[in-house]
């Protein structure tokens, strides 16, 4: 039996690798994923024996037989179920939900609009590739209009769900994307979702090599980077490759090239915490090509309470009234006697 | 109130119906006279028989609603095969129910609400009570109880409709004339429900109910007014229960009784909301309980607690299981402890929702994938809920397995007088979690009743994973085909050794003979009378419940062999008896009804009689 020490600051990414021989395809970006949790959990000061990864089913999915922590692979779909299970039960463990774009948005999507709205203290990743890997490459709900699959020979007839929006729409008060591509920045994402209190949702941009290889070069590719994404920083312009920031016109953002001694002031400033949803819905619209796709915490709401201190507060407030009796529950109010 | 006793007429045990429309409060006087007779020390068995629809229009057939029980001296098992007073508020409830009603049964009826619209919406072309025939058909009792009522709260500052909506209590009054019932029950429900917040309501309910008390005392002298002694029990505190609240009531004793916190999840669907109403109440006793967004996520819920160390349950009907099934065959590879209540109604799909059925006996020991044997066990009274849901906890966590507990829209709306057990004679259920200070193997067995042990996050150096992928002994991902074999063999087996725990089956009746009636779940009442009726004539006749149906009893087998003829009555097309048959290669003869309505002792009686002629 591995002794583990659950002081805080004493364990390492070691810790949480398992024996089990990782089975993902050479080159698939959850390895780099799973690399960046097992680099956060060690930095969070949680006790190793706390942590519990959940997962639906997928190729994203199979993340929990690789951490060495407590850990639950279920079924397609209803990962956000069985989560909300194991955190109401047990307010004080740290729950990590991994799921696909499949998974988590066409036959668990319900669920997981639930649990976004019930805002359990749950971190959310989904693994987004654009595609169903262990099926073997079909088109998913993230796919591009007209993507030609083994499903879709001549092109998927649906327009696509964007994961942001939809955690939006589904008061989430937590909302970041990152990318496989880097580790300090899924590092970093990660470890604000563990500060926040609240479901986080995080986006993550996942390369496929086999059935959807390079869908988000793009945005993701070393050369283009810096033009074509926007990082966003707290408190700080929306500002992109050398000259460029976004602006409002209207409802409607814009991008502006600043010209020396121009002034950043006219450009949007990145304040996650703003209350109203408008300022994230207009940045989780923003794609490449029209615009650079955003990277970073889209939307961060403090202070609602999550469900499970509710469940805990509404139970300790009765229970602060006396404790049931068990007897005197059978009994009832209406016993009588027979002699 | 008081009356010369000489006038009473000494009767063993009675049936009473109360049919209306669905907003006339037909549920509720049921209920009331319920309470009065179990208070009074007879034996009671009820029948609520509501429609689909909360308020179908008013005055129709559609809408009708009913209660029907029985209440006697001697034991009472069934909530009686016909009444003997039929009360009618409207056209639609007589003309529904009449037929019901033997010749020279008792009928009370409401003169005031059969004018022509009435009598047109309930489809009669004429008044059925100016038929000389039908008047004379019956022993007819007409009272204009809405006038009545009025009049009664002449005083009373309600508004006029609301006067008139106390008529249900004005019935009940009289009927509680009738048959010697005591008003006090009655009274104190009105001012636990109202007495405080809506003080005029409870006065005015009170008044209509002494006043149609009143109206039988003065009305007319020579009308029969029976009485009854009580019932000879067990000495002991007694209360009403119905099988729901017991159901309830179990799991918290059953948690409490394993050290166990107990969460709950659900999805509202009749005829089991009550339970996640239930639990929902009893925060006090520390009990989760989550509304899922559907029965699917209500078994992932139960799952996810379970697998963090709670007792988990869930609760729902047939279109509910259906949408579980891929979640319970979750639960079974991991071997996660989860308690799976269906309260079966008519189906398929949403088939008769408010009415009675047992037609998801096949699906509970089957419907999934992959060879999926789990424990079945069923509750065949109200208060027997209460000691089938301590099974279902002793055997989910003794076994560390899913298990399904039924039971049926019959027994789970019934009620009956039940004696309230000592809290501290509930046997403790001894499961325990793994042991930090041991090596800890996630699917190591124990030898005698094949359960893993489960270690629940949180403990430290427990770490393990679980989930859908078939696995070897160590929790390791395995697809090797003899470990799947063999794995498939061990959940198969563990589930079998639930037949060692079982107590002999009990017979009613000699240990072999003629004819052996084989029930399950909610037909025990109907099935036992008459078989005890069919004994008192003579008949080589015995019968037996069957708790567990799943495993079977180790017993069964040979107490077949030692009758001539096996006979199974079901609520259904004959599930259990082509169980039996696949099992024990007998003839076992199905009984079935599926009508939405339990089965009348009469009828089994005939088929009984049939078979041993
Ligand atoms: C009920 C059910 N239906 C279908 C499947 C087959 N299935 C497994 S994974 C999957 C899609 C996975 O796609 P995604 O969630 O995007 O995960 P990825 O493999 O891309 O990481 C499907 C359809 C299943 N396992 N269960
Ligand atoms: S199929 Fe795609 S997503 Fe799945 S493991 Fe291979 S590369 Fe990764
Ligand atoms: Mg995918």
């Amino acid at each position: 039996m591995s002794t583990t020490n659950t002081e805080e600051g004493s364990l390492t990414k070691k810790d949480f690798v398992t024996e089990n021989d990782v089975r993902w395809c050479p080159g698939c970006g959850d390895y780099a994923i799973l690399n960046a949790v097992q680099r956060t959990l060690p930095e969070l000061g949680v006790p190793k024996e706390k942590f519990v990864v959940v997962s639906g089913i997928g190729c994203s999915s199979r993340f929990p037989y690789y951490m060495n922590t407590y850990g639950f692979h279920t079924i397609h779909g209803r990962a956000p179920t069985v989560a909300t299970g194991v955190k109401s039960a047990n307010p004080d463990l740290s729950v990590w939900m991994v799921t696909g774009d499949g998974d988590g948005l066409s036959i668990g999507g319900n669920h997981l609009m639930h649990l976004l709205r019930r805002n359990l203290d749950i971190n959310v990743l989904l693994f987004n590739n654009r595609i169903y890997g262990l099926t073997k490459g079909q088109y998913s709900p993230t796919s591009e209009v007209g993507k030609k699959t083994k499903s879709t020979p001549v092109g998927s007839l649906d327009y696509p769900i964007n994961p942001l929006l939809f955690a939006l729409g589904s008061e989430a008060t937590f909302i970041a994307r990152t990318s496989d591509t880097d580790q300090k920045h899924m590092v970093e994402t990660f470890k604000a979702a563990q500060a926040h209190k609240g479901t986080s949702f995080i986006e993550i941009f996942q390369n496929c090599v086999i059935f959807n290889n390079n869908a988000f070069d793009t945005v993701t590719g070393r050369e283009v980077r810096s033009e074509q994404a926007l990082m966003l920083e707290e408190g700080k312009p929306l500002r992109f490759g050398e000259n460029k920031g976004i602006r409002l016109n209207g409802f409607d953002p814009e991008i502006v090239e600043l010209q020396d001694g121009d002034d950043e002031s006219d450009l949007l400033v990145h304040h996650s915490k703003t209350n109203n949803p408008a300022y994230a819905s207009i940045l989780a619209q923003m794609a490449y090509p029209a615009f650079p796709t955003p990277f970073g915490i889209l939307r961060q709401i403090e202070g609602r309470e999550t469900y499970e201190d509710a469940l805990h507060s509404q139970i300790k407030a009765s229970q602060s009234k006396g404790e049931g009796n068990l007897q005197e529950l059978l009994t009832g109010q209406n016993s009588w006697v027979v002699e | 109130m008081t009356q010369a006793t000489d006038s009473f007429e000494e009767i063993e045990s009675a049936v009473v119906r109360f049919a209306g429309d669905s907003g006339d409060g037909m549920q509720t006087i049921g209920e009331r006279f319920t309470d009065s007779s179990a208070f009074a020390g007879n034996d009671i068995a009820t029948l609520p028989d509501f429609p689909a629809e909360i308020r179908a229009p008013a005055g129709t057939l559609a809408g009708v609603s009913g209660y029907q029980l029985q209440f006697g001296s001697r034991s009472i098992l069934t909530p009686g095969d016909e009444p003997d007073a039929l009360v009618a508020m409207n056209p639609a409830a007589l003309k529904s129910n009449i037929s019901d009603l033997p010749e020279g049964g008792m009928l009370v009826v409401n003169v005031d609400s059969f004018k022509k619209m009435n009598l047109k919406k309930a489809g009669y072309e004429s008044n059925p009570l100016e038929d000389e025939e039908f008047r004379k058909k019956y022993q007819l009792i007409e009272l204009d109880l809405t006038t009545l009522t009025k009049e009664a709260l002449s005083e009373s500052p309600l508004k006029p409709s609301d006067k008139a909506r106390c008529k249900n209590f004005f019935a009940l009054g009289f009927m509680c004339y009738v048959y010697g019932r005591p008003l006090d029950p009655t009274l104190k429900f009105f001012d636990q429900k109202w007495g405080k917040r809506l003080p005029e309501v409870a006065e005015a309910n009170s008044t209509a109910l002494k006043a149609g008390h009143n109206l039988g005392d003065t009305m007319e002298t020579a009308r029969n007014r029976y009485q009854l002694a009580k019932a000879v029990v067990q000495p002991g505190v007694y209360r009403k229960i119905s099988g729901n609240e017991a159901l309830v009531y179990g799991l918290v004793a059953g948690a409490q009784s394993a050290n166990r916190e107990l969460l709950y999840s659900g999805y509202p669907i009749t005829p089991a909301s009550p339970v996640l109403e239930g639990l929902s109440a009893l925060k006090k006793f520390g009990i989760k309980t989550v509304q899922a967004e559907d029965e699917i996520a209500a078994m992932g819920v139960a799952i996810g607690a379970s697998f963090a160390g709670d007792l988990s349950v869930v609760a729902t009907s047939g279109p509910g299981m259906c949408l579980k099934s891929e979640f319970i065959g979750l639960a079974s590879i991991t071997e996660l402890p989860v308690i799976i209540c269906n309260v079966q109604r008519g189906g398929p799909s949403t088939g008769l929702p408010t009415k009675t059925e047992q037609s998801d006996l096949l699906q509970s020991l089957f419907s999934r994938h992959g060879d999926c044997p789990l424990p079945v066990i069923a509750a065949h009274s109200p208060s027997d809920c209460f000691e089938c849901s301590i099974e279902a906890c002793r055997i989910a966590l003794t076994y560390c397995t899913p298990v399904i507990y039924l039971s049926d829209l019959y027994v789970a709306n019934g009620a009956e007088p039940w004696l309230v057990p000592n809290a501290a004679d509930i046997p403790s259920i001894d499961a325990k979690f793994a042991d930090p200070s041991e090596e800890y193997i996630s699917y190591k067995r124990n030898p005698n009743t094949l359960a893993r042990t489960q270690a629940i996050p949180g403990q430290p150096g427990l770490e393990h994973r679980i989930g859908g992928l078939e696995k070897s002994e160590d929790g390791g991902v395995n697809y090797d085909p003899e470990n799947h074999e063999q794995m498939t063999h061990l959940r198969a087996d563990k589930v079998e050794r639930i037949a060692d725990s079982l107590p002999p089956t009990q017979l009613h009746g000699e240990q072999q003979g003629d004819l052996l009636v084989i029930g399950w779940g909610g037909t025990y009442g109907a099935i036992t009378s008459a078989t005890q009726a069919m004994q008192a004539e003579g008949f080589s006749i015995s019968s037996l419940h069957l708790r567990h149906l799943n495993p079977l009893p180790k017993d069964l087998g040979d107490i077949i062999k030692r009758f001539k003829k096996v006979i199974v009555p079901e609520l259904n097309l004959g599930q259990l008896s082509l169980i039996l048959r696949a099992k024990y290669l007998v003839d076992a003869i199905p009984l079935t009804k599926v009508q939405g309505k339990p089965f009348k002792v009469s009828e089994l009686r005939d088929s009984f009689h049939k078979e041993l002629s």
